[in-house]
């Protein structure tokens, strides 16, 4: 496939991966026909501020918007929403959407993301209790989102805490119910998960920890969640954050290579060399990690995935890779990371926790390969920059304080 | 609705109608100035939406927080005029502001 010979492409998905991607592309240079299948009713949209500003209420829908409707219009972008992709027929290269059109391409893209683990609870279908992936989702959210309300979060990951984040400062009543015996289990180090936890407690937000939901109680509203151990907590809102999955149906029916994520090359090419796969619903080789296959649930991955396919397809200089990062807001404090934590062998800090800045640097033997850095963006920048560009500091050096970030970062190999 | 002029690295101008209370960023994104990429939407995480500031805007355009002077600190090719465009907000005084863009955001 010549870069020449492509004049159509579908991006099935339309969230922050298949809007950038549409976006690049055009960007890039590409004049032929660009379609944009969404299954939601607006045009892409960013999900973070979902579980902060706009949870709050301090952003109204058109800023979540990575660009305006008429954007589309004006670049020949076809967007259509509220469109559901059902059929792959690969050796045909077309896509059936609902209704039954079919549409040929000569490239395809697939972001389709990931879909929030429904609670597999008795109750989970009653009123008030709520999944948080979409603006529709949020919306109904704070319909309820009032002060005094009693709000339970299943489920302590980023998500679950920035709701709850948001939920103290809006006055509710807020007990998170986690499995596992600390929160943000799988996505950081102890150390840095008491820090959380200790924040949010003196926050007001309770916790059960190693505590797990049976059912949700209430006849056509939630009224209350009953645990495990016989335990009952009274509820008005429930909120179930408790990870996704990623949506790899349309991938399975035409038989592409999938696991844990469709699978693909650095160029994120799936096994079909016409269909690519970016976003939460991919998984592609980490070049800093050895080439790892992983699948990533973030802006940073969505974003880069866009310009590695649009790249590609148009023919541009290829997209270095970036070291992954993220970031989380709860209360005052900005949580910014960089790197894959994984696998780590040792942790080393820089500033202290009781001064609410600080930085978390992972080792895996003598090399740095990730950051958890809280108010702390000269860290997070600079190991960012030491992970991209293969370099390391020793935790010695990486510890001392006297020196700053900027001054340590010039001086690794 | 003020109006904020950006400047690419080549040359070309885009003028845009920027909505009081949005920042200067949002403005520059959601009519597809080409130059900034703001990849995290105004988070202050990814300094992909650095923009130099016209020296006669400067003072207008208020003051960095610690934040934005630290992530400004590891961005390429910075000068005294650098700012984030995200953490710029637009109101009726920023009416006319130039701002030119680098080279690349990476
Ligand atoms: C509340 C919340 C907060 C977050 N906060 C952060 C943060 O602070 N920092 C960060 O880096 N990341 C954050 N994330 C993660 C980040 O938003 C995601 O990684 C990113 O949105 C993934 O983009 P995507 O385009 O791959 O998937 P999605 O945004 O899920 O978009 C996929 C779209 O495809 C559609 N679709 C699926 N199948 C089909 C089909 N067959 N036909 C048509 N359409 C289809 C879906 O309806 C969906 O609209 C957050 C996510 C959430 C939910
Ligand atoms: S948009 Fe990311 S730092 Fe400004």
């Amino acid at each position: 496939m010549s870069t020449g010979e492509i004049k159509r492409i579908i991006i099935i998905g339309a969230g922050q991966a298949g809007g950038e991607t549409a976006q690049r592309l055009r960007q890039g240079g590409f004049d032929g026909e660009i379609t944009l299948i969404g299954e939601e009713p607006a045009a892409p949209y960013q999900r973070p501020p979902l579980s902060k500003a706009y949870l709050k209420g301090d952003l109204d829908i058109d800023r979540l918007m990575l660009r305006p409707a008429s954007v589309y219009v004006e670049e020949h972008i076809a967007l259509l929403t509220k469109t559901r992709a059902v059929w792959i027929d690969r050796a045909n290269r077309k896509v059936r959407i609902e209704g039954g059109r079919e549409l040929p391409y000569d490239a395809l893209i697939l972001a389709t993301g990931a879909k929030p683990r429904k609670l597999p609870l008795v109750g989970a279908d009653l009123d008030g209790v709520h999944l948080f992936r979409t603006a529709a989702d949020v919306d109904r959210v704070r319909e309820r989102f009032v002060s005094g309300a009693k709000l339970i979060v299943i489920g302590a990951g980023y998500i679950g805490l920035e709701v709850a984040a948001v939920a103290r400062q809006r006055g509710l009543d807020v007990t998170v119910v986690e499995t596992a015996v600390r929160p943000l289990a799988r996505v950081t180090s102890p150390e840095v998960a008491g820090f959380f936890l200790d924040e949010h407690a003196r926050q007001g937000v309770r916790f059960v920890l190693g505590g797990q939901a049976a059912l949700i109680k209430g006849s056509d509203r939630v009224t209350g969640v009953g645990l495990t151990d016989g335990a009952e907590l009274p509820a008005d809102l429930v909120i179930a954050g408790i990870g996704v999955t990623p949506d790899v149906a349309i991938a399975e029916q035409c038989g592409l290579t999938v696991s844990n994520g469709v699978v693909t090359d650095r160029q994120c090419r799936t096994s079909d060399p016409n269909i690519f796969a970016i976003g939460d619903c991919a998984a592609r080789p980490m070049v800093h990690y050895g080439g790892r296959i992983a699948r990533l649930e973030s802006v940073h991955n969505a974003v880069e995935g866009a310009k590695i396919v649009a790249a590609v397809l148009t023919g541009g200089k290829e997209h270095a890779e970036e070291a992954p990062w993220f970031w989380s807001d709860q209360y005052d404090l900005k949580l910014q990371i960089a790197g894959l934590f994984q696998g780590y062998d040792q942790l080393v800090f820089r500033g202290v926790m009781a001064d609410r800045a600080f930085a978390a640097f992972y080792y895996k033997g003598d090399k740095l390969i990730a950051v958890d850095a809280v108010n702390r963006p000269a860290e997070y920048l600079g190991a960012k920059m030491l992970i991209q560009t293969n370099r390391t500091l020793p935790p010695s050096v990486i510890e001392d304080m006297s020196r700053p970030m900027k001054e340590l970062v010039a001086s690794a190999r | 609705m003020p109006k904020i002029t950006y400047i690419e690295h080549n040359g070309k101008e885009h003028v845009v109608e920027a909505p009081v209370g949005q920042t200067v960023m949002e403005a520059a994104v959601k009519h597809a100035v080409p130059g900034i990429d703001a990849d995290c939407g105004g988070a202050c995480a990814c300094a992909t939406c650095h923009v130099y500031v016209d020296p006669e805007w400067l003072a207008k355009t208020g003051e960095q927080n610690s934040m934005e002077q630290s992530m400004l600190d590891f961005a390429n090719e910075v000068e005294d005029n650098s700012r984030l465009s995200c953490q710029i907000k637009v109101s009726e005084a920023l009416d006319g502001l130039v701002v030119r863009l680098p080279k690349s955001q990476h």
